[in-house]
C-alpha cells in the first residue's frame, strides 16, 4: 500500500468509526448526564464527600463548586510535586521546582497538560499515577459537567437550577472515563505498551553505548490521556514513543479516542434539548472544520514544494517513520482540533504552512470538536454569537433553541470569545517584548515567533501541545503560561455557567416560520464562516509575522 | 313617547384600505447631507461621542494621528489623518440626517402647540351645557379664561367652533367635528363625541363645528403633542434591547481588534530586528509600526460601518413609523413588533369593511316575504347603525318599500343586555311590537310573549351563520296574539380586498393571525375562512381577549393587538404591542404603546414589518461591516510588512500601487462606505415577508458575500485614483 492510500484509509476509517460512534456514545452520555439513579459506588462517594446527590445547584453554586474543586486540585497537585522526594515510588527524583510545579499543577487541572519537563526524568511513578493521571480523569469530567450545565440551560425553562456539579463529575468519571480507560489500557498492553512500576533498566545498544530505558505505568495513563483530551505523555516523546504508542493501529486508536467524546457530545446535547437535528448540526459544524483542517495539514505536508520533501515524497522531518507522514499529519490535526495536545511527531519541524494549521486549529478556540465538554460549550457559545447576527438578519430578536439572545447573553458570549484571544495576544506580545523570553526561542525570525505564538495559543486554549523548539522550562514561561492556562480555563467556564443560568431562567419562545432554523445547512455554513472569519480577523496580523511570513 | 328620531353622529370615514404595498422609506435628499453638516461637526464633542464606543475609538485615534502628523508631516500622514477625521464626521452626519427629518416634523407640531386660552368651566355638572345650543345660563355663568398651560387634569373646559382645543382630554358632553390635521396630516375632519369610543380629543387640534365640553386628562407639558414632539426629535431616545446587545458585541469586537493591533507592535519590532537588511518604510521602522498605520489598521478593523450607522438606523426606524402616522412610545415597542408571534385583529374594520349589509330576507313558517320585509324595514327605520340602514336600503331595492315617517311609534334601541332592537307601533289602537336581533335573544322574546318557535328558524339561522352571515331574527307580537318569528335577515360581512394575501404573508413570516369577533362561532368560522386568518375567537368579550393574550404570553409568545375602546385598555396594556386608534378613548391611548393617527387597524401589519426591517437592517450592516475587514487585511497587512518579508506580497491580491496607497485606500474606503450606506440605513434594508431561511439566505448573500467582495473592488478603485497623488 502506498503511503498516500494508507493515509487516505487512515482518515476514511476514522471518519466512519466516529460517525458510527456518534449515536451510541452520545446516547450513552445523555443517559449518564440525565439519569435519575445513582449506583451504590456513587452513593458511597457522595456520602464520603458529603453531597446530596438529588439537590441541584444554581449556576453560581455550580460555578463555586467548579472553582473550589479546581483550587483544591491545583493545590494538591502542587504540594504533591513539591514533596515528591518524600513519596513512595519517587525513583529518587528531587522535588519539582516551584515554578515548574505551579505550571504543571495548573496544566493538568485545566485539561491542558502542557509539559515543560521531560516526564520520565522528572516525575516519580506515584506522582504520575496519583497526581497527574487523576487529574486526567477529573479535568476531563469537569469539562463535560460544565457543558452539561450549559445544555441544561438551553433545555430547561424558568428555573434557576442547572444541575449538580458533584453528580456530573462523579458519574462521568465512574461511568464513562474509568471503564474505557481500563479496557483501553488492556488493549494498549496487548499492543506492546509498557505497564509496570519498574525504574527502568539499562540496555546496551548495537553501537556499544549504554542507554537507560525507563519503565512505568504507561498504558494506564495512555488511554485517559487521549480519551479525556489531556495529552500529557508519560514520556517526553509522547505518542511518538514506542512504549506509549507501539504500533500503527494504536496510533489509529489514539486518534479515535481523543475525538470520540467531543464528537459524540453534540448527540447528547441534541437529546437533552429534545431535537436530535440540533445536535447533528453542531456535530456537522465540527466535522466540516475538522475535515478541512486534516486535509490542509496533509496537503501541506505531502505536497510541499521544498527540495527534500519532493525528493522523499513528503515533508518527513520530525515524523515518526513507524507511522508515516499522512498518519502523523492527521494525528497533529486531531490533537490540536481537540484540546488534547498529545503528539506523535514534532510540529516544529512541519512545513511553515503545515505547522500553521495546528496553530490555527487551536486558534479556533478548540471547538472542532474541541476538548471533552469544552468543545461543546465552546461551539455553543460561537453558535450563540452567530445566532445573534443571523437572528437580526431575519428580523426577530435572536433566539437559539427558543431562548432569546439578549444583552446579557451577548455580553457573556462576547466575553467568552474575547478571553482566549486576549490571553494569546497579550502573552505573545509581552513575550516578544521581553529579551528574556525571546532567549528561549530555538529559531530566530518568523519560525521563532511561531514557537512563542504557538506556546501561548496552546496554553490559552488548554491544548498543551508544544511546537517544540521553545525552551519553555524557564521561570518566565512556567509562570506566565501557568497563569494563561488557568485564566483560559476558568474564566470561560464561569462565563459559560453564567450563560447557562441566564438561559435556564428564560421562558422559551415557541418556534414559528419566522424563527431562524438552527439545524439547517444554511446555519451550519454560517457558523463555520463566523468561526473562520472571527479567527482570521483576530489572529491574522500575528500569523502574518509567523508562519505566513515563513511560508509565503 | 317620542317621535323624534335620535340624533346619530355621522360615521367617521375610515381611510380606504391600503393595498399590500411594502414598507418603503423616504429617499435621501443630498441637500439633507449638507444641511446636517453643522450638526455633524457639533457631534464631534467627545462627551456626545462617548455614547458610541466604536466611533469614540476612531476619534481618539484621529487626535493621536493629528499629533503624529504635526510632528512628522508627510503627505501620507496628513491625508490619512484627514480621512480618519472624515470617518467620524460621516458617522455623525448619518445620525444628524436621521434626526434632521424628525426636526422638521417637530416644527409643524410646535406650531399647533402654541399657547392657547382655555375657557374653563367651574362647578360644571353633567347636563349643564349639553343641549346642543349650549347657551343656557348655567354653563356660561361660571366660565373663566385661563392660559392653556395652567390647565390641570380634571379641569372642565368648553370649546366651540373655531377654537383650538387647549389640552388632551375626553369629551364629556356634546359632539363636534374636529380638524386633527395638525397631528395626523389628514385634512378631513373627524367626529368627537361624549361617551363611547370616540371621546378623546387632542390639545392643539381645532373644533370646526358645534360645541363640546372637555375634561382635561393631561398635565401641561405632558400632552400628546408634547410627547409627539419629543418622540420625533428623538430627544430622550433610549437604546432598545437589541441595540444594547449589538453594542456589546461591537464593543467586544473592538476590544479584540484593539488587542490584535496593540500586541502587533512587539511582534513587528522583533521581526524588523531579525530582518536587518530590510529598509525602513513609512509604515515600519526599527521602532516598530508607525502610529498612523497602527491607528489606520485599527480603524479599518473595528466595525465602524455599523458603529457609525447604528443610531441612525434606530432613529430612521421610528421615523418610518411616524411617516405612516404611527407614534410609538418607545423603540422597545417597535422592536417588539418585529418579534410578534400572534396578531389579534378585530374583525370589524380590520378584516371586514366594518358594516355588515343586508343580503337576504328569509321568511319562516309560511310568513309572506313582503310581511317580513315590511317588519324588517319598520324595525330599522330609526336604526342608524350601518346594518340598520342597509336593511332599509335592501327593503327598498328588493321590495320597493319606501322609507316612511311613522308616528305614534316608540323606538326600542339596541341594548347589550337585550341584544335586540325594534319598535312599538300603535296601529289603530292596537299595539304591534316588532323586534329584531340576535337569534337567541329574539326567540326568547317570542317565547316570553306566548309564542313558540319552530325548528325552521333555527335551520335558517344556522344556514346563514355557516355561510358567514349574521342572522338577525325578526319577530312581531300583536296585542292579544302570541308572538311569532317572521323570518331572518342575512347580514353579510364584506371582507376587505387584499386581506388574504396579507395574512398569507404573515403566515410566511411565522405570525399567527387571530380574528376577534362578537359573532357566534359559525359566523366567525366562515369569515375567518374567507379572510384566511389562522384562528378566531368568537363571541368575544373584553375579558376573553385579555385571557387569550395572557394564554399566548404564557407560552412565550408576543402578542400584538389594536383597540380603541376603554374596555380594550387592559388588553392593550397587557399586549406586547398595543396599537391604540387615535379616534379611541384616552384610556386606550394611554394603555397602548403605539397610537395610530389614521385609526387604521390594518396598520398593525405594517408596524410588524417596520419592526422586522429595523432589526434586519442592523444585522445586515453588522455582517457587512465585519465581512469588509477581510479585504482590508489583504490591503494593509502586506503593506505593513512586505519590506520585511517580501513573501507577504502574495497576500496583496489587489496589486495595489504602494504600501502607503494601500493603507490610505483602505482608510478612504472605510470612510466612504459610511456615506454610501446612509441612504440604506435611513430607508432600511428591503424587506419582503418570507420565511426566516429565505431572508437569511438573501441577506447573507447580499451583505455577507457582498461585504466580502465590495471592498476588494472599492479599495482597488480608490487606489487607482490616489496613486496619482505625489508622495503616495
Amino acid at each position: 500500500m502506498s503511503p498516500t492510500s494508507a493515509g487516505v484509509l487512515f482518515i476514511a476509517s476514522l471518519m466512519v468509526a466516529l460517525a458510527a460512534a456518534y449515536a451510541p456514545v452520545g446516547d450513552y452520555l445523555y443517559r449518564v448526564l440525565t439519569g435519575a439513579r445513582h449506583s451504590r459506588v456513587e452513593r458511597g462517594v457522595y456520602r464520603v464527600v458529603g453531597v446530596n446527590p438529588d439537590g441541584e445547584q444554581t449556576w453560581s453554586g455550580y460555578a463555586r463548586a467548579v472553582l473550589a474543586f479546581s483550587a483544591v486540585s491545583v493545590l494538591f497537585l502542587y504540594v504533591f510535586l513539591r514533596l515528591q522526594n518524600h513519596l513512595w515510588l519517587s525513583l529518587g527524583r528531587p522535588p519539582v521546582r516551584p515554578d515548574q510545579a505551579w505550571n504543571t499543577a495548573v496544566s493538568f487541572t485545566t485539561n491542558t497538560d502542557w509539559q515543560s519537563y521531560a516526564a520520565e526524568s522528572t516525575m516519580g511513578h506515584l506522582v504520575q499515577m496519583a497526581g497527574l493521571t487523576v487529574q486526567n480523569f477529573a479535568s476531563a469530567a469537569v469539562g463535560i459537567a460544565v457543558a452539561a450545565a450549559l445544555v441544561r440551560g438551553f433545555a430547561r425553562s424558568r428555573t434557576t437550577l442547572v444541575g449538580n456539579f458533584w453528580v456530573d463529575l462523579v458519574r462521568v468519571c465512574l461511568r464513562v472515563l474509568l471503564p474505557v480507560a481500563v479496557i483501553g489500557a488492556l488493549l494498549f498492553v496487548a499492543a506492546g505498551a509498557v505497564q509496570n512500576l519498574s525504574a527502568g533498566r539499562d540496555a546496551h545498544t548495537l553501537a556499544g553505548a549504554t542507554q537507560h530505558v525507563p519503565g512505568g505505568p504507561v498504558a494506564s495513563q495512555e488511554v485517559i490521556k487521549e480519551f479525556g483530551t489531556n495529552g500529557g505523555g508519560f514520556y517526553n516523546a509522547n505518542s511518538a514513543h514506542p512504549f506509549e504508542n507501539p504500533t500503527a493501529w494504536t496510533n489509529w486508536l489514539q486518534v479515535f479516542l481523543l475525538m470520540v467524546v467531543a464528537f459524540s457530545l453534540p448527540r447528547a446535547f441534541g437529546r437533552m434539548v429534545g431535537d436530535n437535528r440540533q445536535g447533528l448540526a453542531i456535530a456537522v459544524i465540527m466535522a466540516i472544520l475538522a475535515i478541512g483542517s486534516v486535509v490542509a495539514v496533509n496537503a501541506f505536508q505531502v505536497a510541499h514544494r521544498g527540495t527534500v520533501p519532493q525528493a522523499v515524497g513528503a515533508a518527513a522531518e520530525g515524523v515518526e517513520v513507524r507511522f508515516g507522514v499522512p498518519q502523523s499529519a492527521t494525528f497533529a490535526a486531531a490533537t490540536t482540533l481537540t484540546s488534547t495536545g498529545a503528539v506523535d511527531s514534532v510540529h516544529d519541524s512541519y512545513t511553515a504552512l503545515g505547522g500553521a494549521i495546528p496553530l490555527a486549529n487551536m486558534m479556533l478556540g478548540e471547538v472542532a470538536p474541541g476538548g471533552t465538554g469544552s468543545g461543546l460549550y465552546g461551539i455553543l457559545v460561537l453558535a450563540v454569537i452567530t445566532v445573534f447576527v443571523a437572528g437580526l438578519m431575519v428580523g426577530r430578536t435572536p433566539e437559539y433553541l427558543g431562548k432569546k439572545i439578549g444583552a446579557r447573553e451577548v455580553k457573556l458570549a462576547s466575553l467568552y470569545f474575547l478571553t482566549t484571544p486576549a490571553l494569546v495576544l497579550v502573552g505573545t506580545g509581552a513575550a516578544m517584548a521581553s529579551t528574556w523570553a525571546r532567549a528561549s526561542m530555538l529559531n530566530s525570525g518568523p519560525h521563532g515567533l511561531s514557537e512563542v505564538l504557538y506556546a501561548y495559543t496552546s496554553a490559552a486554549n488548554n491544548n498543551g501541545s508544544a511546537f517544540a523548539g521553545l525552551t519553555a522550562d524557564t521561570s518566565w514561561y512556567n509562570t506566565t503560561l501557568g497563569a494563561v492556562m488557568l485564566v483560559g480555563r476558568l474564566l470561560p467556564i464561569l462565563l459559560v455557567l453564567g450563560l447557562a443560568g441566564s438561559l435556564a431562567a428564560q421562558q422559551p419562545v415557541p418556534p414559528s416560520a419566522g424563527t431562524l432554523k438552527t439545524h439547517q445547512p444554511l446555519f451550519v455554513g454560517m457558523v463555520v464562516g463566523v468561526v473562520l472569519v472571527l479567527v482570521a480577523l483576530t489572529y491574522l496580523p500575528a500569523l502574518a509575522l509567523g508562519p505566513l511570513a515563513e511560508g509565503l | 313617547m317620542s317621535t323624534m328620531a335620535p340624533k346619530v353622529p355621522p360615521v367617521a370615514q375610515l381611510p380606504p384600505p391600503r393595498g399590500p404595498d411594502r414598507v418603503r422609506g423616504g429617499l435621501l435628499d443630498p441637500r439633507q447631507l449638507i444641511r446636517s453638516l453643522p450638526d455633524a461637526l457639533r457631534k464631534l464633542n467627545p462627551a456626545t461621542l462617548r455614547r458610541k464606543p466604536v466611533m469614540f475609538i476612531v476619534e481618539i485615534g484621529s487626535v493621536f494621528t493629528t499629533v503624529l502628523a504635526m510632528l512628522h508631516p508627510t503627505v501620507f500622514a496628513w491625508l490619512t489623518t484627514g480621512w480618519l477625521w472624515l470617518t467620524v464626521v460621516f458617522a455623525n452626519l448619518a445620525e444628524a440626517v436621521a434626526e434632521g427629518r424628525g426636526k422638521a416634523q417637530a416644527e409643524t407640531l410646535r406650531r399647533a402647540n402654541r399657547a392657547t386660552v382655555a375657557r374653563r368651566l367651574r362647578g360644571w355638572r353633567p347636563g349643564d351645557g349639553g343641549s346642543g345650543d349650549g347657551r343656557n345660563g348655567d354653563g356660561r355663568g361660571d366660565e373663566e379664561a385661563v392660559p392653556a398651560q395652567l390647565l390641570r387634569p380634571g379641569d372642565i373646559v368648553v370649546v366651540e367652533a373655531g377654537d383650538v382645543i387647549p389640552g388632551d382630554g375626553d369629551v364629556v358632553e356634546g359632539i363636534a367635528s374636529v380638524d386633527e390635521s395638525a397631528i395626523t396630516g389628514e385634512s378631513a375632519p373627524v367626529i368627537r363625541e361624549s361617551g363611547g369610543d370616540r371621546s378623546a380629543v387632542t390639545g392643539g387640534t381645532k373644533v370646526l363645528s358645534d360645541r363640546i365640553v372637555v375634561r382635561i386628562t393631561q398635565k401641561p407639558g405632558e400632552s400628546f403633542i408634547d410627547r409627539m414632539i419629543a418622540l420625533v426629535e428623538g430627544a430622550n431616545r433610549q437604546k432598545t434591547p437589541n441595540e444594547i446587545a449589538l453594542n456589546i458585541l461591537l464593543a467586544a469586537l473592538s476590544i479584540i481588534f484593539l488587542l490584535a493591533v496593540a500586541t502587533l507592535q512587539p511582534l513587528a519590532i522583533y521581526s524588523k530586528s531579525v530582518q536587518a537588511f530590510a529598509s525602513d518604510t513609512e509604515a515600519l521602522t526599527r521602532h516598530g509600526v508607525s502610529g498612523i498605520v497602527l491607528v489606520s489598521l485599527l480603524v479599518c478593523l473595528i466595525p465602524t460601518t455599523i458603529g457609525a450607522l447604528l443610531s441612525a438606523i434606530g432613529i430612521a426606524g421610528m421615523d418610518r413609523l411616524i411617516q405612516r402616522n404611527v407614534l410609538a412610545t418607545s423603540g422597545r415597542a417597535v422592536e417588539a413588533a418585529g418579534d410578534v408571534n400572534t396578531l389579534l385583529l378585530d374583525k370589524t374594520g380590520t378584516v371586514t369593511l366594518g358594516n355588515r349589509q343586508a343580503n337576504e330576507f328569509t321568511p319562516v313558517d309560511d310568513v309572506d316575504e313582503k310581511v317580513l320585509a315590511d317588519a324588517a324595514q319598520l324595525s330599522s327605520l330609526a336604526d342608524q347603525t350601518p346594518e340598520g340602514r342597509s336593511i332599509v336600503v335592501y327593503a327598498k331595492q328588493r321590495y320597493g318599500l319606501r322609507e316612511r315617517q311613522i308616528h305614534c311609534a316608540t323606538w326600542v334601541p339596541f341594548r347589550a343586555a337585550t341584544r335586540m332592537s325594534g319598535v312599538d307601533l300603535d296601529e289603530d289602537g292596537q299595539v304591534r311590537r316588532i323586534r329584531k336581533g340576535a337569534a337567541g335573544a329574539v326567540l326568547k322574546w317570542v317565547r316570553d310573549n306566548g309564542g313558540h318557535t319552530s325548528d325552521h328558524v333555527a335551520t335558517v339561522v344556522d344556514g346563514i351563520s355557516a355561510s358567514g352571515g349574521t342572522p338577525l331574527v325578526v319577530a312581531e307580537a300583536r296585542q292579544d296574539r302570541p308572538a311569532r318569528a317572521l323570518g331572518v335577515i342575512d347580514l353579510k360581512d364584506v371582507v376587505k380586498t387584499g386581506m388574504r394575501e396579507r395574512f398569507d404573508a404573515m403566515r410566511r413570516m411565522g405570525i399567527r393571525t387571530v380574528m376577534i369577533t362578537g359573532d357566534n362561532p359559525l359566523t366567525a368560522r366562515a369569515i375567518a375562512a374567507e379572510a384566511g386568518v389562522d384562528d378566531f375567537l368568537a363571541e368575544a368579550k373584553p375579558e376573553d381577549k385579555m385571557a387569550l393574550i395572557k394564554r399566548e404570553q404564557e407560552g412565550g409568545k408576543l402578542v400584538a393587538m389594536t383597540g380603541d375602546g376603554t374596555n380594550d385598555a387592559p388588553a392593550l396594556a397587557q399586549a406586547d404591542v398595543g396599537v391604540a386608534m387615535n379616534t379611541g378613548t384616552s384610556a386606550a391611548k394611554e394603555a397602548g404603546n403605539m397610537v395610530d393617527l389614521d385609526s387604521d387597524p390594518t396598520k398593525l401589519i405594517e408596524i410588524v414589518e417596520i419592526g422586522k426591517q429595523l432589526l434586519i437592517t442592523r444585522g445586515a450592516l453588522t455582517t457587512f461591516s465585519i465581512a469588509n475587514d477581510i479585504a482590508k487585511y489583504f490591503a494593509i497587512i502586506p503593506a505593513m510588512f512586505v519590506a520585511v518579508y517580501p513573501g507577504l506580497a502574495a497576500l496583496d491580491i489587489m496589486r495595489l500601487h504602494s504600501p502607503t496607497s494601500a493603507i490610505l485606500s483602505a482608510v478612504i474606503f472605510n470612510a466612504l462606505i459610511i456615506v454610501a450606506l446612509i441612504p440604506l440605513a435611513l430607508r432600511g434594508v428591503r424587506y419582503t415577508p418570507s420565511s426566516a431561511a429565505a431572508l437569511l439566505r438573501r441577506n447573507l448573500l447580499v451583505y455577507g458575500l457582498g461585504g466580502i467582495v465590495a471592498p476588494f473592488i472599492g479599495i482597488k478603485l480608490i487606489d487607482l485614483i490616489i496613486q496619482l497623488i505625489p508622495g503616495i
